[in-house]
Parts: C-alpha cells; structure tokens; sequence
C-alpha cells in the first residue's frame, strides 16, 4: 500500500535519526503504525490472516532494521503477529462452531459435519496461520491451502457458499478483533507507567536509601508515587557516565523536592552498604530474567548481591523480548 | 568519647593487635583495660573507649602523626630515659586519654614501658586526632597536650608561660595532675610520676561508662566551671579555649569527672588543663560551635561546600581552589611554618602532588629542609622544641589537605627518631642524624621497596597477558614500564573514572613508551573484563584486615574481577600498612570537591548548574574507598608477595618505626 509504506517509510527515518527517544514513545508509535498497516491492508478472500502476517513481517522487519538495538520494535511486531494468530484461532474455532451448531441440516450433513467440524478443527488449527510448526514445514503444507479447505469441504455449495461469506464476514471480524487488540496494547504501553508506580507504595517505605544509577523514566515516575504518598526517603544517583543522565534524573527528583546526593559511578561500592533498595530501569527483560540495562548496571547489581541490597528492575511489559542474545555485550551495543 | 584526646588509632600496635600484645611491654591489667579500650577503637576507630554513643559513622583519625612517633611498642623504652624526655611522655600521656591507658595499671610495675605505652597510645591519638580535622594549628596543638602553646605561633610564648612551670602548657586535666608535680620531681623517678598517672588514671573506668547524655551534662557543667575559673590563669584560657577548639564535647565531660573524683588537683587549673582536653579523634564537623571556633583560627580559610551529605556530615567539606591566593598572601608572614613546607601544602592544596609516594617525599623533604635551617630556642630541649616545630608543620599539611596514610606513617617514625635521640647529642648531630634518618627512609621505605616490588610482580606478567588497571598508581606504572622494557608481550587495558580522570594520565605515559593500551570508563568494566587476565591495582593503605584502601573505584574493579575470575594484584609499598580496621567505605574517608562532580565536559549538556543552590542537591565527591579482603587475591610488597591476611604480620614484625629491616 503506497500510503502505508509512506508512513513506515517515515517512521524507519525517525528511528534511524533516533528522533523518537525511549523504548515506550518507540514501542508507541510501532503499535500504531502496524495498526494502520492492518487497517489498510486489502485482505485477500482467502487466507487473510496470512496475509496480515505477511505485511506485518515485512513491515516489522524494516522497522527492526532501521534500529536493532531498540528492542521494543521487535517485541511489539512480534505481539501484534501474535495477536493476529491469536485472533484468527479464535475466529476459527468459532466459525467451526457455527457451522456445527448449524441446525437445519440433514443428519447426513450433520454427521458429516461433525466430521467436518472435526477435521474443519483440525484443519483450522493448522490453517491458523501459526508459526510453522516441524510438522508443516516438514509435510509442506502451505498455510493458505488449508485454510479455505475446511469449509469447503464441507460439501454442497451452499455450505460453500456459506462458508464463504462467513469467511469474508470472519475476515472483516478478524481486522476488526485484531485492531482492537493493537488498540488494548497501545493502550498498555501507554499507562505502563502508572500501573508500574501504583505499586511504589508497596515497596518504598519510611526512611529509605535508594540508589539508582542513570535515567530512567519509569523510576522517575515510581519514585515522585512514592513521594506524593508521603513516603520519606533519599535517593543515591550515580551519575552514569558518559551521558550523565543521572544529573538529569537528579535534577528531576530535587524540582520534587526528593533529597537527592549525586555521586560519581565510581563510588558506588563505597555507598551501597548503606543503601536499603536499588531501583533500576531497564532496556529490555530477557525471557531468562536477565536485564539488558544501561553501562555500568551490572557493576551496581555485583554490588548489589554482594552487599544483600534488593536489586529492582522497573519495566513495562514492552520491553519483555523473546529472543535469545546470548552474547548481549557486543550484539546490541551501539556506539556513541 | 573521653575528655582527653580519645585514641583515635587506638595508638599502641602491641596493644592495638588483639592478640598480638607483647607480654614483655605492657601489664596484664593495662593490657585488659587496652584491649577493652581498643577494639571499641579498633571496631569503629572513632569508637570512644567507652564505645557507646558515640555515633558509629564518626571517622577515626588516622593514626599516623608525629605524635605518635613515641610508639615504641614492641620495645620497652629503657629506663634511663632522661626527665626531660619523661617530661615530655609525661605531658603526653596526660593528653590523651591517658587515665585509660594507665587504667589498671598496678603502680610501680614497668614503669617506662607503660609511661611508653600510654604516651604512645596518647600520642597516636593526637595525631590521629589531629589528622583529620582539618583542624588549624591549634587544634593540633590541643592534640598534643603539652604542645599546643608551642603550636601557636603568637600565643606560644604565652602559653608556655601560662601553666606554669617548666613543662610544656595545655595538658589535659589528668596531665595537670602530672604536670602538676612535674616540675618538682623532674627528676624523680619516674615510678612516681606513674602512680600519679596511675591515680589520675584511677577514676577513668568509671567515665568510660557514661552514656553521652551523661556526658553532655557534665560538659555543661564544665562549661560553667570553665566560665568561672577563666578569671583565674591569665594566658591559659585562651589555650584553654583553642585546646577545646576541635572537640567533641562527650570528651570534655568526662574530664570534669576526672577531676572530682581524683580530687587531687587544683580546681582551677584542672579545669583549664580540662579545656585544654586532648583533642577528640578527630574533630567532628557537625558540631557547630567547635567549627566556627576552628574557623577563627585556622590559617588556611576554607570556603565550606553547601551541600554536605548527612553520611560525611563529620568531614570537612571546603570548596578547593579559593584559598591559594590567600595563602600566597599570607607566605611571609607565617613564621611558624617553613617556607619549604608551605610549598608542599600550597602543592597539596592545588593538587599538584596526587599519590601516596609523592606526597610522602615532598612532605619529607620539606622536613629535611625545615630541619637543615633550624636552631634551637635558647633553653629548650632540642628534642621536645623539634617535635613540636614538626608537628606545627604538620598541622598546617593538614589544613592544607588531609595527611594520607603513608605521610601519616612517615610522621610517626620522623617523631620516633627524633624522640630516640640521645640528649647528649649535639645539635649539629641532632639535626644530620635526623636528616640521614629522613633520606634513608625515603630510600629504603619507597624507592627500593617500588624496585623491589617491581620485580615480584614481573614474575606474574606472561606473555599474551591482558592487564587491566585503574587509576593512576606509581608502582603499577612502574611495573608495567619495566615489563615492557624487558620485552614481555602484553597490552593493557586502564579504566578511569570521573572527575579526576587520573587514567589519563597514566595513557598518556604508556603511550608514550609505546605500550598497547586501551582506555574506557569504570562503567564499562562488565563490558571488559571477559577478555583481562590479571588485574593490577595501587593502594594508598593496606589495613589490618586485608581491606584494601585506595581510590575510589578500586572496590567496584575488584569486586567484577572477582565474579570473572580475575586475579587481583596490589601493589603496595609496607610502609603504607596501617593497622586500623575498617569496615567500610564511610567510616574514614575524605571528601573532594563537590563542584568537581558538576562539570561535565562540554559537549554535555550540564543539568546540574541551575539547582545548585537547592537544599535537596548534595553532590557527593569521595575519595577513597575501602576493598574487601576477599576480593584481593595477592599483595605485592617490598617483603615478598602476601596473602592479605599476612598485613598484620608485617605490621608486628617488621614495624617501620623500629627497624631498618
């Protein structure tokens, strides 16, 4: 779609330039971009749910890799082409359903329905437009000849017929199901924010030492949560060279009237022991706990254990990636 | 904290060295009332001996210092000290909390080791307590009991006079005692002079018990006495009042109890001996008024930080940099300070000189040029007078900036030199033994040992060796030069780290001589350390535990080099041990400039500089910071390559005070 590659066009550049700052205005502005590529997608009669996949890799993977190291594209590709699969199941298994529940047929059509609706099962959770799983890659099934085949394969025209404009019907339902499922995620990352500081009451208390190092949004917003409940606490900010963000966050928290010391990255091992609780935000969750975070994170997580401080890692959901980096340290360093 | 100088580093190693006394020096019952006394020293060095209340983030001062230079722990002094010598042991003892250290101390019994030992541990505390502060002439001279009237330049005359008497002025109350009878039994044996120590000492325990609420009364009480007996002793309360300058007041509680229940002294000069107390560990900077009394006196005007973060609240903070031109000013004017030793304070001060060894040599060869000029004073001992013109200077270094452990180290054998003179001794013999004394310190305890140092640790460097180091430390620059002048093939990782950017430095030199060198930042060491085979670092103290001392920084590079599996190497020259334990980083530090952490280099925005003046921003600059020992693999000294548990070892065997080994 010209229009709609325009505007992934667009949206690549602004990532390149790094004109969209932070994983949650990125992992945003994603949601609504496939958004729009789903609602302008010309679904096909057949197999539309393949091909809303398809334009959704083919976008995704443009996104991606205009930044790789901003992993909360890929996260949100990948959520939307999970919703997508999701939802044509779900459609699937319902118009299994109807066309069982069906209930002006003959027996004959009925048993064989019930067959049908066995196999049209079967067969749906196959056309399902999942991952490919061993079993089809190796029978070499494609996913769009499966899809039509259920229904009809169900016999006569009319259920031909039927089926078909049920499908067409399910395809609009499927657009429609799936572009309110980007709508709910959009939705998600939005207020991941306060959803992640309504906890902060739980976990600050009275006269707390909290350290952080660098800038974090998310810990910004838990920490000012917890102040405005009237929890009395100082926060230790390590500054976080090169960038400094640190200075930023610090001055964030004293415009709040936090009592906020500023200390060097260096002297974080000396400062620890009498810290109660670090909170850190985070680039991405890996799908084993570990946490890809800004340089110098690990250095105050060593401290952390050594010292039995609670380490806390603040992330909204987008940043939770499911790919495996194993070797994290040069895969998705970029150099400034 | 007791009234007399409290021992900031519980002064006496034998004593200090749980476990380790020396059965030969110091009594059963001394040695008891020690231990008790030390390891409330030992556990938090500003710990009161009474070790209660005291809160526990308060910073011991080092124990390095002139005063401390009678430390002859291992050894007895011999008897045939001469009185005038005992004088000055005496004053001293009386100075620091000396009723502690002679507590239980049967009267009679080896009387000149335990006069050593006391003066030694009182001595250690002045010093230390000095140290810290950054505390002006009279503050030090209230560290040194009977020095403070010397210390001071226009009041020396006077103070001298005040007392009374021959023997120096400003002793702490139980000195007053001491002093007291001094003059007349100079020359009395000195089993005399003990007990009276012993009986001044007598009441001691009780105090050491006294909460600080306790305490505080009692230091108003004394308070009001003082204001009454300031009638009385025309020079003295003015010493009186410097003395108790840097005090923190718990101390000067307990004298007045002293004082009542001894009983035995003169209500009125005891008080004004009270004031005179020996100078608390280290002077407590959230005390208000004894801070603005400091303020008055001191030489160098510091201009202090705003923002002082609570955990500190007890170091000073100044903002550097606004005193030089002052003090350029004032250079012809101070007479009490020699001119070669103002210079390496202007160094200090400017941050011309950085690292441990530098600092010890210039400081030391000031020494030898202030000793070179000097003369004594008609009437005056050459001993006691030098002594005190030392410790002068030394209070003005610390001023300037505050003593590092190996100038402290350094201090401490200077004094014990110049203690150990034999009073027969010439002038001009005095001062050239003192003077090859100096210079064989210097070559032996840093040149050689850094020779010697630089061999071991070439032993550990292999061929396609990965070195990581941080900062900049004299020796590893050293070893990694003579490593690469012997053609072994390595490269070299350095990590810096903010503000002081000392890495540089050390890059620059390398590069220089053409050694492969990568440079990155402290945040970075996660990132790095997966390809590093060993680790060298630099120290500025070994303490007794192990705990490493030196830049800050160094702990976080050890602690990642111990989850990769990286060997940690110190380097560190054993005059630079310190037989102190620290149990963290905040205890004992010393604060930098704040502002230093506020710029930021110029193609960063700087987001600090419009809430600067907020009351919610401290910035937070240290300077030091303490290593666990469980993160050092190895010690590299000029006696071999220890485990970090063998520093106490050296510390007794090999004392550097005693021994030219």
């Amino acid at each position: 779609m010209p229009d709609v590659q325009a505007l992934v066009n667009d949206f690549v550049l602004k990532i390149k330039r790094r004109k969209i700052e932070g994983s949650q205005a990125t992992a945003k502005h994603t949601a609504e971009l496939l958004r729009q590529v789903v609602s302008q997608q010309r679904i096909t009669y057949t197999n539309q749910a393949a091909s809303l996949i398809d334009a959704v890799k083919a976008v995704g993977e443009q996104l991606i890799e205009a930044n790789p190291v901003e992993l909360a594209i890929g996260n949100i590709v990948r959520r939307v082409l999970h919703m997508i699969r999701e939802e044509n199941v779900s459609s699937a298994m319902s118009a299994v359903e109807e066309l069982a529940l069906g209930s002006d047929d003959d027996e004959a059509e009925h048993d064989n329905r019930m067959g049908l609706s066995a196999a049209a099962v079967a067969a749906a959770a196959r056309s399902t437009l999942r991952a490919p799983s061993l079993q089809t890659l190796l029978e070499d099934i494609p996913d769009s000849a499966t899809a039509p085949h259920p229904p009809s394969s169900g016999g006569d025209s009319e259920g031909k017929s039927k089926s078909a404009a049920e499908s067409s019907s399910r395809n609009k339902k499927l657009k429609h199901d799936v572009i309110e499922a980007i709508n709910e995620l959009i939705q998600e990352i939005d207020t991941c924010h306060e959803l992640i500081s309504a906890q902060a009451v739980e976990h600050i208390h009275q006269n707390e030492v909290i350290l952080t190092l660098g800038h974090s949004r998310t810990v910004k917003e838990f920490l000012f949560a917890a102040n405005e409940k009237k929890r009395s606490f100082r926060v230790f900010v390590a500054e976080g060279a090169p960038r400094y963000q640190g200075h930023v966050l610090a001055k964030e928290l004293v415009g709040k009237g936090l009592q906020t010391t500023v200390i060097t990255d260096s002297a974080v091992f000396a400062m620890i022991s009498r810290v109660n609780m670090v909170i850190v935000g985070a680039h991405a969750i890996m799908a084993n706990g570990g946490v890809i975070a800004p340089v110098g994170i690990n250095m105050v997580a060593l401290a952390a254990q050594r010292h039995a401080v609670p380490f806390v890692v603040l992330a909204g959901s987008h940043k939770v990636i499911i790919i495996w980096l194993t070797f994290l340290m040069h895969s998705t360093n970029t150099d400034t | 904290m007791e009234p007399r100088r409290p021992p900031r580093t519980v002064s006496d190693p034998k004593v200090r060295q749980v476990g380790f006394v020396t059965p030969a020096a110091a009594p059963p019952a001394r040695t008891v009332s020690d231990t008790a006394a030390m390891p409330a020293a030992g556990a938090s060095q500003e710990l009161p001996l009474s070790g209660s209340s005291l809160s526990p983030v308060m910073i011991p001062p080092p124990r390095h210092d002139g005063l401390s230079a009678r430390v002859t722990a291992p050894v007895p002094v011999p008897i045939a000290a001469t009185a005038l010598r005992l004088d000055n042991l005496q004053i001293r003892v009386g100075s620091y909390n000396q009723s502690e250290v002679l507590l239980g101390t049967p009267p009679m019994t080896s009387p000149s080791s335990r006069v050593e030992d006391a003066v030694s541990e009182f001595s250690d505390d002045v010093s230390a307590s000095s140290l810290y502060g950054r505390t002006e002439p009279d503050k030090v001279g209230t560290a040194f009991p009977g020095r403070s009237g010397d210390l001071m330049p226009a009041k020396s005359v006077v103070a001298g006079g005040s007392i009374g008497g021959s023997h120096t002025p400003e002793n702490p109350p139980t000195t007053s005692l001491v002093v007291k009878t001094l003059p007349g039994i100079t020359e009395k044996k000195r089993g005399m002079l003990e007990k009276q120590h012993d009986e001044a000492a007598a009441p001691k325990p009780l105090k050491e018990k006294t909460t600080k609420a306790e305490r505080r009364a009692l230091q108003e009480a004394q308070r009001a006495a003082k204001s009454a007996a300031k009638e009385g002793g025309g020079a003295d309360p003015t010493n009186t009042k410097k003395d108790k300058v840097v005090k923190p007041t718990p101390q000067k509680k307990d004298v007045p109890e002293v004082a009542a229940s001894s009983g035995k002294k003169v209500d009125r000069p005891l008080e004004k001996e009270r004031k005179k107390e020996v100078l608390p560990l280290r002077m407590q900077f959230d005390d208000k008024h004894k801070v603005e009394k400091v303020k008055q006196r001191a030489i160098v005007n510091q201009r202090e930080a705003k923002s002082r973060v609570e955990f500190f609240q007890r170091l000073p903070q100044y903002v550097h940099g606004t005193q030089l031109q002052e003090l350029e000013a004032k250079f012809f004017q101070l007479d009490a300070v020699h001119p070669s030793v103002y210079k390496v304070g202007l160094h200090h001060l400017s941050g011309k000189i950085t690292g441990g060894n530098a600092r010890c040599i210039a400081m030391l060869l000031a020494f030898k040029e202030a000793i070179k000029d000097y003369s004594t004073p008609p009437e005056k001992a050459l001993v006691r007078d030098l002594n005190a013109k030392i410790s002068g200077f030394v209070s003005f270094l610390i001023e300037c900036r505050p003593l590092s452990i190996s100038m402290g180290n350094a201090i401490k054998f200077l004094k014990n030199r110049i203690a150990k003179l034999p009073l027969s001794m010439s002038e001009l013999d005095a001062k050239a033994s003192i003077q090859s004394d100096i210079d064989r310190f210097i070559n032996q305890k840093i040149i050689i040992a850094d020779k010697v140092i630089v061999r071991h640790a070439f032993a550990k460097i292999r061929d396609g060796d990965v070195l990581l180091t941080y900062g900049l430390s004299s020796v590893v620059e050293m070893i990694l030069v003579y490593a690469h002048e012997h053609k072994k093939k390595f490269r070299i990782v350095i990590v810096d780290s903010r503000p002081k950017h000392e890495g540089q430095i050390l890059l620059r030199r390398l590069v220089a001589k053409g050694l492969n060198c990568t440079y990155t930042h402290i945040n970075a060491i996660s990132y790095i350390m997966h390809e590093v085979t060993r680790v060298f670092l630099g120290a500025a103290s070994v303490l007794s535990n192990g705990t490493v001392y030196s830049r800050v920084g160094t702990a976080c590079v050890a602690m990642v080099a111990k989850a990769y599996r990286v060997p940690v190497l110190i380097c560190c020259e054993a005059y630079k041990f310190h037989e102190r334990v620290q149990l963290d980083s905040i205890c004992f530090n010393e604060l930098g400039d704040p502002d230093a952490i506020l710029k930021v280099p110029t193609h960063v925005e700087s987001y600090l500089y419009g809430c600067m003046d907020n009351d919610n921003l401290q910035l937070l600059n240290l300077n030091y910071d303490a290593t666990p020992s469980d993160y050092v693999s190895m010690i590299i000294t000029d006696y071999g390559m220890l485990p970090p548990t063998s520093v106490p070892v050296i510390m007794r065997e090999y004392d550097p005070q005693n021994l030219w080994i």
